[in-house]
C-alpha cells in the first residue's frame, strides 16, 4: 500500500542508479529533511535542541565514521573516541594561533589533522587483522588521550588541560542560540551522510566492502589494499574529528581530554552495532538508541515512577532496562535496527502478496 | 507487522513521558536540581554525598518548614558520571520548579567543564564545593562559577603547611624530600606547577610519579619511592588507586604515617579496601567524618526517626562522603537564607538572586554553633572577588576502623595561590574576551 511501485518507471541509467530508487522513499527523506531543518527549529524546546538533537546528531557523524571503517571496510577499530578528541583538539589550536581562520576551515583542517593520525595508527592493519587490529587502535585510543593530557601545549598551557572552544562566527553570524548551533550541525551532518552514502555506492565504498569480504579475492582483481585500508581509515577518522570538533564547538563549549575516553570509544561501537554494521541509516538509529533511550528510561523513572523506588534502586533499574533492550533487540535482529527497517521496507513493497 | 507496532507504542511511550515531565509551577517552593550518580564506579561517592544532602534539606523542611516557610523541593537526574548525560541533565532540570533551577553541583569535574559556558548564559549558579576549575575562584571572571570552601591550589599548600608543622617549622622543610604520587590525568597534574613553586620556596625536592588510570597496579611506583626514599609521600590519588596505593605503601615498607591524601583519597571507601595496610593514613578533609555532631543528630531525630531519609545503608550516616553532602546541604540552605534577606523572606529565589545569596555567603563560627556544625565545616565568607571563601582543611588520620581528626583548621597559602589563580582567570578572560566586573561596583 504504502510502497506500491507499480507506474515508476526508471527509462534511463541515471534514473536506475539514483540513491533512492524508489520514490516513497524519496519523498520520505525530503519530508525527513524539511522537518529537521524547519519545523524542529521552529517548534522544538531549548531542551530538546541542546540536550537531545545536538548528542545525538554529533554522535551520529561520529558513528557513520565507524562504521565507514567497521561496517563497509571491515577494519575494527576502539579509538573513535580518540580520533574525535584530535578532531576538537586540532580545530581549537587552528583557531587559536592562526588569526581570521574561518570556523569551518578550522572544522575542516581538524577533520583533516584525525584523517592523518587516524593513518598513522591504521598502518598496523595492513599486517594485522580482527582483534589484534582492535587492539592496536586501542593503544590509539590511550596513547592520544595521553599526550594531550601530556603535552599541554595542545590545550594551550591550561593548568587543567581542558581547551575552552571560542566563539562559533561565520562570516559575522554569531553561532549563539539553540536553534542556529543546531541547523549548523545539522547542515554539516547531512551534507556529510550524503557524501558518506556516495562514498560507500561507488567505487571506492565497493573496494572497501571487498577488502572487507575476503581481501585476497580483492587483491586479485586489481585492487589496492593498502591505498583500500589507509582510505578507510583516513576517511572515517575524519568524520570522527569532525564530530569531535562539533562536540566541543556547538554541544559542550569547553572539553576536557578524559572526556574522549574509551568509553566513548566503546559506545560510538555499540551505537553501529545496534544500528546496524555497514549502513549509513544504522549510525543514525544507533545513536538514537544509545543516546536518547538511557534519558527516557530517566524520566520515565524520576518523573512517572517517582517515589516509587528508591534513588538508587531507580537508578540501577535503568541501566538493567537498557541492558535487557539492547539483548532484545540483537536477539530479534542480530543485524541490527538498520536491518529491521529494510525488512520491514521489503515486506511493505510485497504487500499484500507476501511470499 | 508485530514489531512495528510496538515501535508505535514505544515511541507513544516516550511522548507521553515527555509531556507529563512538565512540572506544574508551585508557588512557594525552592526547587534544586540534583545531578546525581548512584551507578558506576563513583556510585560510593554519588550516593553518600547526594544523600547526605537531601537528608539536610528534608530536615530543613522537617523541622523549620522549609527555608522562612519556603518548602525545598528537588528532584534527582542520574548523570552516570558521564559528561553528555550530565548536560542533558543540566538541560532537564534547569528551568524546572517554580523559579527554575537554584543551583547546579554536578560532583564531576568533567561535568562542570562542559556547562561551564551554559550557567552564565542561562543565569544558573554553579557551586562546585572540592573539585571543579580551579582558576574559578577569581570570581571578576567567573561570576557563575563558586568552586566553594576550597580548590586543589589552597589544600596543596595547607598540606605543605601541615608536613611543615610535622617536621617542626616551615624552615625545617629545606633539603627534605616528597613524593607526589598523582593520577595521571588532568585532575592529578593540577597540582604539579604549585608544589614545584612551594619546593622552591621552601627549599625541599619534590618526585613527581604518575600512576596511569585507573591505578590498580602501581608496583613500579612504589619501587621507585623505596629508592627514592623521600620523608613524605602525597597521594593525589582517586578511586580505586587510594587502596591500591595504601596496601603498596605497606609492601614496600614505606609508613602510612607520613602519607597524605587529598580529599578524593580520604574517606571510608578509600581506607576500609586496603584493610590493615590503611592504619595510620592521613589525609585532608574540608569536612569531618563522625555522627556526634549536632546537625546529624538531628537529622537522625528529625529525617530518619519519621522514616524520610533518603540513605538506605544508615551505618554510613556520619561517614566521610555523607557528611560532605551534608555540607552541600548547608551551603544550599545558607545561600537560600541570605538571598531571602536581600530579596524578601519568603519568596522563592531565581538564579540571579542565589548568585547573590552565593556571592555574599558568610557563614562564620558563631552560625556553625547555631547550626550545630561547629568544627564539622570551616567557616565561609564569599565575595565578589574570591569565590573560594575559606581555603581551610582538617587533617584525619585513618585509626583502622573510623577517621580521627588530628588538627585545627589548616589555612592555605593565599599568598602564593592566589596570584596563580588570577593569572589563569586572567588568560581565560582573554581567550574568551571577557572584562573581568570591579568588584568596587558590586553590591
Amino acid at each position: 500500500m504504502l510502497y506500491r511501485e507499480a507506474g515508476q518507471f526508471k527509462t534511463t541509467y541515471a534514473a536506475d542508479q539514483q540513491i533512492f530508487p524508489i520514490r516513497q522513499d524519496r519523498i520520505g527523506l525530503a519530508l525527513l529533511l524539511a522537518i529537521a531543518f524547519v519545523a524542529v527549529p521552529l517548534f522544538a524546546s531549548e531542551y530538546w535542541l541542546k540536550a537531545i538533537l545536538m548528542p545525538f546528531l554529533v554522535f551520529s557523524l561520529a558513528a557513520l565514521g565507524l562504521n565507514i571503517l567497521t561496517g563497509y571496510a571491515g577494519q575494527l577499530s576502539l579509538g573513535s573516541a580518540a580520533f574525535m578528541a584530535v578532531g576538537a583538539f586540532a580545530a581549537y589550536n587552528f583557531m587559536l594561533r592562526v588569526d581570521g581562520m574561518p570556523l569551518l576551515v578550522a572544522f575542516a583542517l581538524g577533520g583533516l589533522a584525525a584523517a592523518l593520525v587516524g593513518v598513522a595508527f591504521g598502518l598496523p592493519s595492513l599486517r594485522i587483522k580482527g582483534f589484534y587490529l582492535a587492539v592496536a587502535t586501542l593503544a590509539a585510543q590511550f596513547f592520544i588521550v595521553w599526550i594531550l593530557t601530556k603535552v599541554s601545549w595542545f590545550s594551550n598551557y591550561s593548568s587543567s588541560g581542558v581547551i575552552t572552544a571560542q566563539d562559533m562566527e561565520i562570516f559575522g553570524y554569531r553561532f549563539d542560540s539553540p536553534e542556529s548551533r543546531y541547523l549548523l550541525v545539522l547542515a554539516i551532518v547531512a551534507v556529510m551522510a550524503l557524501m558518506a552514502k556516495n562514498m560507500v555506492r561507488g567505487s571506492v565504498g565497493r573496494a572497501w566492502m571487498a577488502v572487507r569480504d575476503m581481501d585476497v579475492a580483492a587483491e586479485v582483481i586489481g585492487i589496492r589494499i593498502m591505498y583500500t585500508k589507509l582510505l578507510a581509515f583516513a576517511v572515517s577518522s575524519f568524520y570522527c574529528g569532525v564530530a569531535g570538533a562539533l562536540y566541543a564547538y556547538a554541544y559542550l563549549g569547553t572539553v576536557e581530554p578524559e572526556g574522549f575516553n574509551l568509553d566513548l570509544s566503546f559506545k560510538i561501537l555499540f551505537m553501529i552495532i545496534i544500528g546496524g554494521v555497514g549502513s549509513i541509516s544504522g549510525a543514525f538509529l544507533g545513536s538514537a538508541f544509545i543516546v536518547l533511550l538511557p534519558i527516557f528510561l530517566d524520566v520515565l523513572v524520576q518523573d512517572v515512577f517517582a517515589g516509587v523506588f528508591s534513588p538508587s534502586i531507580a537508578s540501577n533499574l535503568q541501566l538493567m532496562v537498557f541492558g535487557g533492550l539492547i539483548i532484545f533487540f540483537l536477539i530479534v535482529e542480530p543485524h541490527g535496527l538498520a536491518r529491521l527497517w529494510q525488512i520491514a521496507k521489503e515486506k511493505l513493497r510485497l504487500w499484500p502478496f507476501p511470499h | 507487522m508485530k514489531l512495528k507496532t510496538k515501535f508505535l507504542l514505544s515511541a507513544a511511550a516516550v511522548s507521553s513521558a515527555f509531556v507529563s515531565s512538565a512540572v506544574l509551577a508551585q508557588a512557594s517552593e525552592q526547587f534544586i536540581g540534583l545531578p546525581s550518580y548512584r551507578v558506576g564506579a563513583y556510585a560510593a561517592g554519588g550516593s553518600g554525598i547526594y544523600g547526605g544532602w537531601i537528608d539536610y534539606m528534608q530536615l530543613i523542611n522537617e523541622k523549620e518548614g522549609g527555608v522562612n516557610g519556603v518548602k525545598l523541593t528537588w528532584e534527582e537526574c542520574e548523570t552516570e558520571y558521564n559528561n553528555a548525560r550530565g548536560v542533558e541533565c543540566y538541560e532537564r532540570l534547569k528551568s524546572k520548579g517554580a523559579s527554575g533551577n537554584s543551583v547546579f553541583q554536578p560532583l564531576s569535574t568533567g561535568i562542570t567543564y562542559s556547562v561551564l559556558d551554559k550557567v552564565a548564559q542561562d543565569k544558573i549558579p554553579m557551586v562546585t564545593i572540592g573539585y571543579g576549575r580551579t582558576d574559578a575562584a577569581d570570581g571578576r571572571v567567573f561570576p557563575w562559577v563558586f568552586p566553594m570552601v576550597t580548590t586543589y591550589w589552597s589544600q596543596n599548600t595547607a598540606k605543605i603547611k601541615f608536613i611543615g608543622q610535622k617536621e617542626g617549622g616551615m624552615d625545617k622543610l629545606k633539603g627534605k624530600k616528597i613524593v607526589n604520587i598523582y593520577h595521571d590525568s588532568a585532575y592529578g597534574k593540577e597540582t604539579i606547577p604549585l608544589l614545584d613553586a612551594q619546593a622552591a620556596k621552601y627549599g625541599f625536592t619534590v618526585i613527581h610519579i604518575p600512576v596511569s588510570h585507573p591505578g590498580n597496579e602501581q608496583q613500579s611506583q612504589w619501587l621507585r619511592v623505596r629508592q627514592e626514599k623521600p620523608d613524605w609521600v602525597i597521594l593525589r590519588g582517586w578511586g580505586v588507586m587510594n587502596p591500591t596505593a595504601i596496601k603498596a605503601a605497606a609492601k614496600v615498607g614505606f609508613p602510612r604515617e607520613k602519607m597524605v591524601g587529598v580529599w578524593w583519597s580520604g574517606a571510608e571507601e578509600d581506607t576500609v579496601p586496603a584493610g590493615a595496610a590503611a592504619k595510620g593514613f592521613i589525609a585532608a578533609g574540608f569536612n569531618v567524618a563522625g555522627a556526634n555532631y549536632p546537625v546529624i543528630k538531628d537529622i537522625q531525630e528529625n529525617v530518619y526517626k519519621k522514616n524520610k531519609g533518603n540513605m538506605e545503608d544508615k551505618n554510613r550516616i556520619g561517614s566521610v562522603y555523607y557528611n560532605r553532602g551534608v555540607v552541600h546541604g548547608i551551603i544550599t540552605v545558607e545561600a537560600i537564607r541570605t538571598a531571602q534577606a536581600k530579596f524578601g523572606k519568603g519568596k522563592v529565589m531565581n538564579g540571579e538572586q542565589m548568585r547573590w545569596g552565593f556571592e555574599n555567603l558568610a557563614i562564620d563560627s558563631k552560625r556553625l554553633k547555631e547550626l550545630g556544625a561547629e568544627g564539622f565545616m570551616p567557616d565561609l565568607k564569599v565575595s565578589c572577588a574570591d569565590h573560594e571563601g575559606s581555603g581551610k582543611v582538617k587533617f584525619q588520620q585513618w585509626d583502622g576502623k573510623e577517621w580521627k581528626v588530628l588538627t585545627d583548621w589548616v589555612d592555605a597559602d593565599k599568598e602564593l595561590v592566589r596570584p596563580m589563580i588570577e593569572e589563569s582567570a586572567a588568560k581565560y578572560a582573554k581567550e574568551k574576551n571577557i572584562t573581568p566586573r570591579d568588584c568596587s561596583k558590586e553590591g
